[in-house]
């Protein structure tokens, strides 16, 4: 029985890979949110009059707000006067000029598995790296350029294209939108901006790495990407933050928008550290994700994978303006231990012969709480529109809940709306079944779950797909028996 | 040589004593068939034989080829040869025969210090295996058990049998719920495997099967013990005179 409990506690440690902290000077502006605060972190930045504007507008919105509750979440009261709202790993010679990176951050990222040396990177991957408040590197910005693609940080996209990101800033999510939408407006640090001009094919995958790593500080990213007409892009996302004892708070805004026949997908494998088995620390992942499908037969696809958070609450929406466009949300939630999820879709028709497809999978260990929530709209305008909704709920273990939360509000009478939802246990005798073939019972979770999730797991891009095949095994390990 | 050794075998499901002192002795390349009413403990036998968590040994031993079975996880006594073709085999949604009978094969020739089979090998080993249960490509594309007939599972569990090469197998009622034609074809897939070196138990109440399987000796297990033990007229002796007379005979 002690191997046993050796051997449980041993997986349960070794879970979280990415857990180890970075040494490197870091810029931390004193806790506290104020308008002298809002000010600084424009200053700090170098930003343009029209920025600033915008973030005291939403921080005015923000002081008049209550944080939500409608989740199903059991939510910590969150301090946000006890946070830091901007930190930025400084170089520790000044006289380097940009594009020489701390040998530590390059040494972090490459712990991560995300070379910031073009040599080394992931083939037909263009990498932008976000630590903390700053984006530390964005790869292959040249070979991008001569296509006319834009991928850079969102602080240099303001200095360099301002026209653009004045033109869609706050398009899709107005800061007005929710709490930590208008939170996030007021004190937004980094993130990517990605612009792929009319007709072009983006060559390359556009990545963005996230990466929290200063102690009691906040990550507020911001991600604009904009795809002109008959213009495709595949981008993907992903984020790892440090083991700490204390909740971290990440409150982001991820905006897309889709033009005339353009296309994109959008994955994410959210990886942050979801506290220790006891419930202890974790980052609260309080994220707003839109995109709106401005052109007629413009397409975007939402893929995730989320395995990590304490908390997660989002929602990665699409409003479907465009006649003809196409939507689809591909998820799988893994929680385990005390881990919480409220996550889902939100699907806006509005254009005439609009379609969108929802596939969710929930996954609950431990005793965790897992729960799906959407909402399919159909506007009186949208003739024809379609939708299929599938939620399918997997239970390992008897402590753990899984629930559903559809709404419809259907306002066409042309309109097909589908919903379909299952809850199913992984049983003693299915593991039993394995075993007595010779499969552990780690690997036979691990190859059922892989089997509930292959058809979200197909969606996302190969390299990709094998790393969330590993990472949902190891979510879950210890999570049996 | 011995292969399985079971020593005055007591066990318990939920506090309740099934076992209540069985010893039996399999050597290599026999085949023993162990027939009984309903209740009298022959699928916990086997059960207790391959680990089921659900049981608890009391008393008693079983070694296998020398080694403490007892001490052994269920996945590690499968590695080392036993095999149980089950009474109802399970379905596993969203796991494919392939990744399933891959991860097993793999899992084992780890355990044996061997490299994992490459994907083509592997999948030559499948279609040359199907063939001896006749068991259809359509079915080892399928999840694991689902939305086979009652027939295609126990086809399956021989086919299974087959790809994992056990030296001890148990075959845990697979005659039942099999029409004539299913029941030969099993029966057949069977002896196909059989070799001098490997061995097995059939727990049946049914002559037919062993009418195919022709097994060398017959133990009546009544009240959780082994009460008579013979050749293979004895089987014909119960599917005539059923079993009160062996109930007489041993005084209960």
């Amino acid at each position: 029985m002690e191997e046993k409990n050796g051997f449980v506690r041993e997986v349960a440690e070794k879970k979280y890979e990415y857990g180890f902290t970075t040494d490197v000077q870091t810029d931390v502006i004193e806790k506290g949110l104020s308008e002298d605060v809002v000010r600084l972190i424009s200053q700090k930045k170098g930003e343009p009059d029209w920025l600033l504007a915008f973030r005291l507008q939403a921080f005015r919105y923000w002081q008049t707000l209550s944080a939500p509750t409608w989740g199903h979440l059991r939510m910590p009261e969150i301090d946000y006067q006890d946070i830091s709202y901007y930190a930025a790993p400084t170089s520790p010679d000044p006289s380097k000029g940009k594009g020489e990176i701390d040998p530590e951050l390059m040494k972090t990222f490459d712990k991560l598995g995300i070379p910031l040396e073009e040599r080394l990177a992931l083939s037909g991957t263009a990498v932008d790296a976000v630590m903390d408040s700053v984006s530390v590197k964005t790869t292959f910005r040249e070979k991008l350029k001569e296509k006319g693609i834009i991928f850079c940080s969102i602080s240099e996209a303001v200095k360099e294209h301002p026209e653009l990101v004045r033109e869609y800033l706050g398009s899709v999510v107005p800061y007005k939108d929710n709490f930590f939408a208008a939170l996030n407006s007021a004190v937004f640090s980094d993130g990517s901006f990605v612009y792929i001009p009319k007709g072009v094919r983006c060559p390359m995958e556009l990545s963005t790495y996230f990466r929290i790593n200063a102690r009691g500080t906040g990550q507020f990213e911001r991600t604009l990407i904009v795809c002109d007409d008959d213009a495709y892009v595949s981008y993907l996302e992903g984020c790892t933050a440090p083991m700490r004892d204390e909740n971290q708070l990440h409150a982001a805004i991820v905006e897309i928008v889709v033009k005339e026949n353009a296309e994109v997908k959008y994955s994410t494998v959210q990886n942050w550290y979801p506290g220790d088995a006891e419930g202890k620390g974790g980052v609260l992942n309080l994220v707003t994700k839109r995109g709106h499908l401005r052109g007629r037969n413009s397409r975007l696809s939402w893929t995730q994978v989320e395995t990590g958070s304490a908390i997660t609450w989002k929602y990665p929406s699409c409003v479907l303006s465009g006649e003809g466009s196409q939507a689809e949300f591909y998820s799988v939630a893994v929680t385990n231990n005390y881990q919480q999820a409220d996550t889902g879709t939100k699907m806006i028709h509005i254009g005439k012969n609009t379609k969108s497809t929802i596939i969710s999978k929930g996954i609950s260990a431990g005793k965790s709480q897992n729960a799906y929530r959407g909402l399919v709209k159909v506007a009186r305008t949208a003739d024809n529109a379609r939708n299929y909704s599938s939620c399918d709920s997997l239970l390992l273990g008897s402590k753990c809940g899984a629930h559903t939360f559809p709404y419809m509000d259907v306002h066409n009478d042309t309109a097909v709306v589908e919903h379909e939802a299952t809850t199913s246990k992984i049983s003693e005798d299915q593991l039993f079944y394995c075993n007595q073939r010779g499969i552990n019972t780690e690997e036979a979770v691990s190859l059922i779950v892989n089997g509930y999730a292959k058809e979200v797991i197909n969606k996302l891009p190969m390299e990709f797909a094998v790393e969330a095949q590993k990472l949902l095994g190891v979510s879950l390990e210890g999570s049996v028996g | 040589m011995i292969m399985l050794q079971i020593n005055n075998l007591h066990a318990t499901i939920n506090g309740k004593e099934i076992l209540k002192g069985i010893n039996l002795t399999v050597r290599d390349g026999e085949v023993h068939a162990i027939m009984g009413l309903n209740g009298a403990g022959k699928s916990t036998l086997s059960n207790v034989i391959v680990g089921h968590p659900a049981y608890e040994v009391t008393q008693g031993s079983i070694t296998f080829n020398g080694k403490d079975l007892l001490k052994m996880a269920p996945e590690e006594r499968a590695h080392e040869g036993i095999f149980l073709s089950f009474q109802q085999p399970v379905e596993i949604p969203g796991v494919s025969m392939v990744n399933f009978m891959r991860a097993a094969l793999n899992a084992k020739r780890q355990y044996l210090g061997q490299e994992p089979m490459s994907a083509g090998d592997f999948l030559k080993l499948m279609r040359e295996k199907r063939k001896i249960v006749e068991l259809d490509s359509r079915l080892t594309s399928r999840s694991v058990n689902e939305g086979f007939s009652g027939g295609e599972k126990k086809r399956n569990e021989i086919f299974q049998m087959a790809m994992l090469e056990p030296t001890f197998s148990i075959l845990d009622e697979t005659d039942s719920g099999l029409d004539v034609d299913a029941l030969r074809i099993v029966a057949e897939g069977f002896n196909k495997l059989r070799t001098p070196k490997t061995s097995a138990i059939v727990i049946t109440h049914y002559q037919r099967l062993l009418d195919y399987l022709k097994p060398d000796i017959i133990h009546v297990l009544i009240g959780g013990m082994i009460v008579k033990t013979g050749g293979p007229e004895l089987a014909l002796e119960i599917e005539n005179r059923g079993f009160d007379w062996i109930k007489d005979e041993a005084g209960l």
